[in-house]
């Protein structure tokens, strides 16, 4: 935020000088704050300092932050979806529930994902083709759809096959697998977004849905497809929590939405749409992880946790709608 | 607290410390979740045990009582290098992993207060409070003599799959079902209401309304007696229904007070609390084994055993709250 | 205009059929849900809700929402119980003012970063929810406030009555209620509200000072939420940091989305919120009546909350064809 305060060329707001282009943006906010939690965190703590001890975090919450960047794109396309966390636990539940049944294991997996994409296609009839609120919409299905988890699985937690359990204990490099597929995600849909038609009419979308829809791009089938793929993707991050985890319960990244929303807005990601990016997001994601686990370490209370989760969402939508009214053009 | 180049300068910060401080072992108690005022007592437990022998000792507790939110705090406790996890674990099944890592840390782990039921080989060993196979027939005996032996009575538990709940309910049935002493009762219902007090509340309503001879409720479950009791306060019942089960005596005094339950039962949490301290000082000091059969002493206790399965407990009976003892019991 | 008020009108008597169809079917399966017994226990299920629905209309109709309102209850009982722990000789009622001033300082808070920063409520809120939520653990040191210090005459407030056997708690939902039937339907702020509600953009033209009429909209959700957190430690006698008030904005928007409150704004009336309120009380009531269990009761919320999304829709195309006729 204080890169913005010293910039002189203000009133000649048209023609920014290449490097404020290039600093003055909310993913700079997101990098300086990383830093910050990084040094923070160390001085907190002696123990924090270690990188498999945060890649080992990291692995905690990657199943979230995969489904995160691909919340990004819905938010850039002016769309927002808080259901994507309750998605997480019904596909985990189904599909643990599918093959505690008996069903062989792949076949689970498939259930599981096109249970993903059943939730994915509510949300896209409710939001886009009855154009009700997405936000409101998915408030319905945030507590529709873990309610069911619920129905299926009571409260008991659903075994997986011991051959499944384990995704994070398996190493690429010596880094856990879940934060390679985290990375990997994240160049595909960056790439995706930042030099694909399909990304420029994301932004376009986003940005002003009347004139898109003049410049003959179908807004509506990519909002239904951001949809549905954070559907699948929210089906396939369930299924990786469970073999992390080696049991479903239908409490499953519980109120993880707040933690989504937060890792999106965080990277700078505008709440209107139109303004984003999947670096934001996936600096922000590791924010997030230095963050709480530098005060878990420190044997903090929670509460102060969820106490800095809830200033950093407000924090966040300032300085970012701060930004984007100085940089307008 | 920090490692040993920096305790001196700590040491003197650090009240609660002992004299010992480099050769302190450090437990952390790691709990279902914070504002639960059970583990307020349990946790006072561990502090005083604390005080009097060489240990260090941290409470922590996610916010909620969700199978994965213990995770982050044990992971952190690993890379902490603490000596001993105590743990009243939120799933029998989704800790094993990162208890996996802990034991290979050398930590070791001790459930308290509940168990990882069918995956004990996780953990080193289980601290309950009583010998779980008794509570089952202590509380119908409980019920029984608060209704004369005779009529319907009803349990209201906590939720369908919690391992303890079930596992007495079952006591509870065979009991009735076995023991001619009680063959005038009968067991009509048994419901769920997921230890919220609304649900208990609706549940316990339903109950009543479902069953009008109903004689006796038993809620073995501290917000279930609490709910319960209030229902029949609020219907002014208590002649009709006798209300007992499983509570805190700070949160029952009030109905037993004013006559609306005569009695109910539990244990010493803060029991649990000391005599893990004691067990893990001694196992790390090698003056205690962890072996079946073993025997050991415990300050205020006695002589403890370790049971099949590695199961401690730290009372032989469920103690009994009425009017007359009531007053003497803070927790 | 006379149409569409119509439609509404049609809209409460249409939930009210379905309240008779759901405790007349419910009746033929357990006749005593037909009792006075029962109409007691659904009463003794809603007052919270009620108080909660209507701070959440309130601020539905003027197109906002608030996510935070369980915080905000979970937070205000805090504020008292620590209270009452700490001065245990304090006037009981005392309670009362503390309780719904500390709901209103929280409203006015997200009243604030809703009006200053320009940033959309649902996002403000859902950070204040946990925001709000974290600060209880913090003044609460994590520990839950007993029984024991909760005075009992506020306790007996949720078994006592003044009046014809109907529990003081249950009239002070219901006078809420009133109140807010009043200020919505006869007064200069009440027209304001679905003025700005219904065209947000047109609201400056026609004199209203949007800022304050916000504010003000925010602030009465959370004096309402803190009302209903000192009637929480009144009907449970405790409060817990973790417990109190959690996922009970959820309760409180199906309640008035099921009770015709548009999410567009500038649409919604108190009579027809109480029954949505009466509506999730005769369902929560049956539930354990019928065997059926408590777990399904998330799932049948959600629904109902998607179902009654596409109903308010499909009125709602209904009501603007028959204006573009007209």
């Amino acid at each position: 935020m204080s890169v913005t305060t010293d910039s002189q060329s203000q009133e000649l707001a048209p023609s920014r000088p290449s490097w404020h282009v290039v600093l003055v943006r909310p993913e700079t906010m997101t990098f300086l704050l990383l830093v910050f939690g990084l040094i923070g965190a160390s001085l907190l703590s002696p123990f924090f300092l270690d990188v498999n001890y945060i890649l080992r975090s990291f692995t905690l919450t990657a199943e979230m932050s995969i489904v995160a960047l691909v919340l990004t794109l819905v938010v850039i396309s002016g769309e927002i979806d808080l259901s994507a966390a309750s998605n997480m636990a019904l596909s985990a539940c189904i599909f643990a529930w599918v093959q505690a049944a008996g069903a062989p294991l792949p076949i689970a997996v498939v259930v599981g994902l096109l249970a993903g994409l059943a939730m994915g296609t509510l949300n896209a009839f409710m939001s886009i083709r009855m154009q009700l609120p997405s936000i409101i919409v998915t408030i319905g299905t945030l507590i529709f759809f873990r309610g069911l988890a619920q129905v299926i699985a009571g409260d008991r937690s659903i075994r997986v096959p011991e051959s499944f359990i384990g995704i994070n204990t398996v190493m690429v490099a010596g880094v856990p697998l879940p934060v390679v597929i985290f990375v990997v995600v994240a160049i595909i849909l960056g790439l995706v977004l930042g030099t694909t038609v399909i990304g420029r009419q994301i932004y376009q979308i986003g940005t002003n849905q009347e004139a898109a829809l003049h410049a003959g791009i179908d807004a509506k089938r990519i909002k239904v497809g951001l949809f549905l793929l954070l559907g699948i993707v929210s089906a396939a991050a369930g299924i990786m929590a469970a073999s992390r985890l080696g049991s479903v319960r239908y409490d499953l990244v519980l109120g993880g939405e707040l933690q989504m929303v937060l890792m999106a807005m965080l990277g700078g990601t505008y709440i209107f749409g139109g303004r984003g990016t999947i670096l934001g997001t996936f600096l922000a994601a590791w924010l997030l992880v230095i963050v709480s686990t530098g005060m878990t370490v420190a044997n903090l209370l929670p509460a102060i946790q969820l106490t800095v989760l809830g200033i950093l969402l407000i924090v966040a939508i300032i300085a970012t709608n701060f930004i984007y009214a100085r940089t307008q053009r | 607290m920090l490692k040993k180049p920096l305790i001196a300068a700590t040491a003197a910060l650090t009240l609660s410390a002992g004299a010992s401080v480099a050769e302190d072992i450090e437990i952390v108690f790691v709990g279902k979740n914070t504002g639960n005022p059970y583990f307020d007592s349990l946790t006072q437990g561990f502090v005083d045990a604390c005080e009097v022998i060489a240990c260090n000792f941290e409470f922590v507790a996610p916010a909620t009582a969700e199978a994965t939110s213990q995770i982050p705090f044990l992971e952190a406790q690993i890379q902490r290098g603490v000596d001993v996890i105590a743990i009243s674990p939120n799933s029998p099944d989704a800790l094993n992993q990162v208890f996996q890592s802990a034991s290979d840390a050398g930590i070791i782990v001790l459930t308290v207060n509940g168990d990882i039921t069918g995956n004990e080989q996780y953990r080193d060993a289980t601290i309950l409070p009583t010998d779980f196979t008794k509570v089952g027939a202590d509380q119908i005996e409980m019920v029984g003599s608060l209704i004369g032996y005779e009529g319907e009575i009803a349990i209201l538990s906590a939720t369908t799959e919690a391992p303890d709940q079930n596992f007495w309910i079952e006591g509870m049935n065979e009991t009735i079902a076995n023991d001619p002493k009680y063959a005038n009762m009968t067991l009509v219902a048994t419901v769920y209401g997921d230890d919220q007090p609304e649900k208990s509340t609706t549940e316990m309503e339903a109950l009543l309304s479902n069953f009008p001879n109903l004689k006796g409720v038993i809620a073995p479950t501290t917000v279930g007696i609490a709910a319960a009791a209030q229902v029949v306060q609020s219907r002014g019942i208590a002649d009709q229904v006798k209300v007992t089960g499983l509570g805190l005596p700070s949160e029952m005094r009030e109905f037993i007070k004013d006559g609306t339950v005569e009695g109910f039962q539990l244990w010493s949490p803060y029991n649990e609390g000391w005599l893990a301290s004691h067990f893990a000082v001694g196992l790390k000091n090698g003056t205690m084994t962890n072996e079946v059969g073993a025997t050991f002493e415990v300050p205020n206790l006695g002589t403890i055993t370790i049971n099949e399965g590695n199961s401690i407990n730290t009372q032989s009976a469920l103690t009994t709250f009425n009017a007359d003892n009531i007053d003497d019991f803070d927790f | 205009m006379t149409f569409l008020r119509s439609i509404f009108a049609r809209r409460e008597a249409g939930i009210l059929v379905m309240i008779v169809i759901f405790c007349l079917a419910v009746g033929l399966h357990k006749p005593q849900f037909l009792t006075g017994q029962s109409l007691r226990i659904i009463l003794l299920l809603t007052p919270l809700i009620m108080i909660g629905a209507m701070a959440q209309m309130l601020v539905l109709v003027a197109r906002h929402v608030d996510l935070s309102i369980g915080s905000m209850l979970g937070f205000s009982a805090m504020v008292v119980g620590l209270m009452y722990r700490e001065l245990p000789d304090i006037y009981w009622l005392v309670g009362f003012p503390v309780a719904v001033l500390t709901g209103a300082a929280l409203g006015l808070g997200n009243g604030l970063l809703v009006t200053i920063f320009k940033l959309p409520s649902i996002i403000v809120t859902l950070g204040t929810l946990s925001l709000y939520r974290g600060l209880t653990f913090i003044i609460s040191d994590a520990r839950q406030i007993n029984r024991s210090v909760i005075p009992t005459e506020l306790k007996a407030m949720s078994r006592t009555s003044p009046i014809f056997e109907i529990p003081w708690i249950i009239l002070i939902a219901f006078g809420i209620a009133l109140m807010t039937y009043v200020v919505a339907r006869h007064t200069q702020l009440g027209r304001q509200i679905y003025a700005l509600g219904s065209n947000p953009d047109a609201a400056p033209l026609r004199g209203i000072d949007v800022t304050k009429v916000t504010l003000i909209v925010f602030v009465l959700a959370g004096a309402l939420s803190g009302l209903a957190g000192i009637l929480y430690a009144s009907r449970w006698g405790f409060v817990n940091p973790s417990n109190t008030g959690a996922g009970f904005e959820f309760q409180v928007i199906a309640a008035v989305v099921i009770g015709g409150v548009s999410i567009n704004g500038g649409v919604g009336t108190v009579m027809g919120t109480v029954l949505g309120v009466l509506l999730l009380g005769c369902v929560a009531a049956a539930l354990p009546l019928l065997g059926i269990p408590g777990s399904t009761q998330n799932a049948i919320y959600g629904a109902v909350i998607l179902i009654a999304l596409l109903i308010d829709r499909s009125v709602r195309q209904r009501g603007l064809a028959s204006m573009s006729r007209a």
